[in-house]
């Protein structure tokens, strides 16, 4: 079996975010990781190779240079190969674009099954892996909570506001991962050792066999129009006097100040 | 000139310092007052390798540099301090002696099951009237038949309370000093092989060290670590390693004060802002963040020293010399930042205040420390 999952390097959670004079972000001194709802499609991966045996995970993931980090990683903890599209041209584009990229790329190695996270914690797009799905034209389920996988099916829960779906589709299928699939490992010594000798491949824009018209900036549908931080929060005001006239008064400020009532 | 850890020593560290975080830091505080031995946490560590990292593959270890070895110790000592030398007493003093004294048959019993945390591995020199002067040592090895029989104790030895193999000194000439001591691999089932309970110490005190005692105790005679009365020799190499370890072991300790003591200058205010805005705080962190540095640069270079095959002693020396005092130190520092806050138990800086004062006396006093940096510098 084939496993192909879809990794993007963000942001630690915990970093700093701050912008410079042309409100771009600064990324010195940021620390990287994988993106946790990655981490949770590659543990799965990691996992059902451990059951079923005969499996090659493919990591494949898309940006500059620095990404190889967070793809030996994904090799330390078990994946067997990766795939880095490093090209400028195919960057600065949008949900679109690089669904449009990895698709042509998976097109090229064989598969059966795609993990992806449910959303990348740095942009808060969760459109990527879904879009992915749709252009290779295989069955998706997304938010998945628990998986199992047989040789040509697989079951994925999710979870829905009365319980618990099951849903049943065949291979080759795409899935995306939710918190709660698992609980990721960490990269063992031997793993980290090993995870040198793996495959990283680097490809580009000609290997894909696109044009620049189809990716990037070049190709996208939507534009950033500007980048902005949060105002920082203000103090909260108590309200002091009769409890009648409070009550009032804080009915007046939700409607009239905050307007969410 | 390179001052960074290349790919792996970085994967290394960031995976021992992600495991330390989650895994050891939420429970130091409870280790250090139960005084527990950290079983969970040690057999996490030996299924993540981290036992036998520089122990080459073919002996069953991981076959990284002695750097990340020592970049592991400073991680997981910044989290827990008594973690970091009992990862330190195994794989230094427990392991490091096999693989560069065994025999072939040694290396290969043994490494394997230390390298995967089967067994764990300590050291034992110590004795009551023999510390940094071994040798008064009263542990007596004689030959009898195909066994040596053992006789005399040991004390505070670390890792005793829980190790299944220990490298044990005993002198097999009594005629002679240092020039009559030898080595042995004594697994803890043999007959005669007696420990005692654990120490009450005042800091690592989730490591389990204890006394041990020899009565008529029984070992085969290719049990003997390298050659007879060459066993000194033995222990100097050892802890000339041994020593970067505890160097790295100090740093990690120094580090979480520092990190501690920068964290509440932030945000403790007084006079109407944060202390940290205050000269004096502020030349406290000052003067942490410059020597912590210089104590990683010498740490560094001595491991990175090993690493090239070259001589270390005296760089060795100098570092544990210089990390273990500035732990020392900053520790306290890092308590007077902290004020009245920082006496109280609820703070983990006394901790580290406590962690630190052993880094100053074992494998090596500061005052060994600076007799073998003298006697490098001067007569070499």
């Amino acid at each position: 079996m084939n496993i192909i999952v879809l990794l993007k390097q963000t942001f630690d959670t915990e970093a700093k975010i701050q912008l410079d004079s042309n409100n771009n972000v600064i990324t010195d001194n940021i620390q990287y990781i994988i993106n946790p709802y990655d981490e949770f499609a590659l543990e799965e991966a990691i996992r059902i190779k451990e059951k079923l045996g005969d499996v090659i995970i493919t990591v494949v993931s898309m940006g500059p240079r620095k990404v190889e980090e967070a793809l030996r990683q994904a090799l330390a903890m078990g994946a067997d190969k990766s795939i880095l599209l490093n090209d400028e041209v195919l960057f600065g584009g949008d949900e679109h674009t690089a669904a449009v990229a990895l698709s042509q790329t998976i097109k090229q190695i064989p598969y059966d099954l795609i993990i992806g996270g449910q959303v990348a914690i740095d942009d808060g797009s969760g459109q990527v892996a879904i879009r992915v799905a749709e252009i290779l034209d295989i069955p998706q389920v997304n938010l998945v909570t628990k998986l199992d996988v047989e040789n040509n099916k697989l079951a994925a829960h999710r979870q829905v506001e009365v319980g618990t779906e099951v849903i049943e589709v065949f291979l080759p299928a795409m899935i995306t991962a939710q918190k709660g699939l698992n609980e990721p490992r960490y990269p063992a010594l031997k793993g980290i050792m090993q995870a040198k000798k793996k495959e990283l491949k680097i490809l580009g824009l000609a290997d894909l066999g696109l044009t620049e018209n189809q990716v990037g900036s070049n190709g996208a549908n939507l534009k950033v129009i500007s980048t902005f931080l949060p105002a920082p929060r203000n103090a909260g005001r108590i309200l002091s006097g009769e409890i009648s006239e409070n009550v009032q008064e804080l009915v007046r400020l939700l409607r009239e100040e905050a307007k969410i009532i | 000139m390179n001052f960074n850890l290349n790919e792996e020593q970085k994967m290394i560290r960031d995976m021992v310092r992600h495991f330390a975080e989650n895994e050891i830091k939420p429970v130091a505080d409870q280790l250090d007052r139960s005084g527990e031995f950290p079983t969970e946490i040690m057999k996490k560590l030996s299924e993540l390798g981290v036992l036998g990292i520089p122990i080459p593959e073919e002996y069953g270890g991981i076959g990284s540099s002695f750097l990340s070895y020592i970049v592991a110790i400073e991680e997981l000592s910044r989290a827990c301090a008594s973690t970091g030398v009992i990862v330190e007493t195994h794989t230094s003093l427990g392991s490091e002696p096999i693989l560069d004294f065994g025999t072939e048959e040694q290396k290969r019993k043994y490494l394997p099951r230390l390298a995967s945390g089967q067994i764990i591995g300590s050291f034992g020199l110590t004795e009551s009237n023999a510390g940094s002067d071994a040798a008064g040592m009263q542990t007596f090895a004689v030959i009898d038949g195909d066994d040596y029989v053992i006789n005399g104790s040991k004390i505070f030895i670390s890792n005793a309370g829980i190790a299944d193999l220990t490298i044990l000194f005993a002198k097999t000439d009594k005629e002679k000093g240092v020039k009559g001591i030898s080595a042995f691999i004594v697994e803890k089932n043999t007959l005669g092989y007696i420990v005692g309970p654990p120490e009450d110490k005042l800091g690592i005190r989730a490591s389990q060290t204890c006394a041990l005692t020899f009565e008529d105790m029984r070992i085969p005679r290719e049990n003997l670590l390298g050659k007879v009365n060459e066993g000194f020799k033995i222990a100097m190499h050892t802890l000339d390693g041994g020593r970067i370890a505890i160097a790295a072991q100090a740093l990690g300790i120094a580090q979480a004060a520092f990190e501690a003591a920068s964290e509440y200058s932030k945000q403790r205010v007084q006079f109407g802002q944060p202390i940290g805005k205050l000269q004096g705080i502020q030349w406290h962190i000052a003067d942490m963040a410059t020597e912590i540095q210089a104590a990683r640069l010498l740490t560094y270079q001595a491991a990175w020293l090993k690493d090239q095959g070259l001589r270390y002693t005296k760089e060795a020396a100098m570092a544990k010399l210089f990390a273990s005092e500035a732990a020392s130190r900053f520790t306290s520092r890092a308590i007077q930042v902290h004020g009245g806050y920082g006496f109280m138990m609820e703070y983990p800086v006394q901790r580290h205040y406590r962690d630190a004062k052993i880094t100053e006396i074992y494998e090596g006093t500061s005052e060994i420390q600076r007799m073998v940096i003298a006697n490098n510098v001067l007569f070499r």
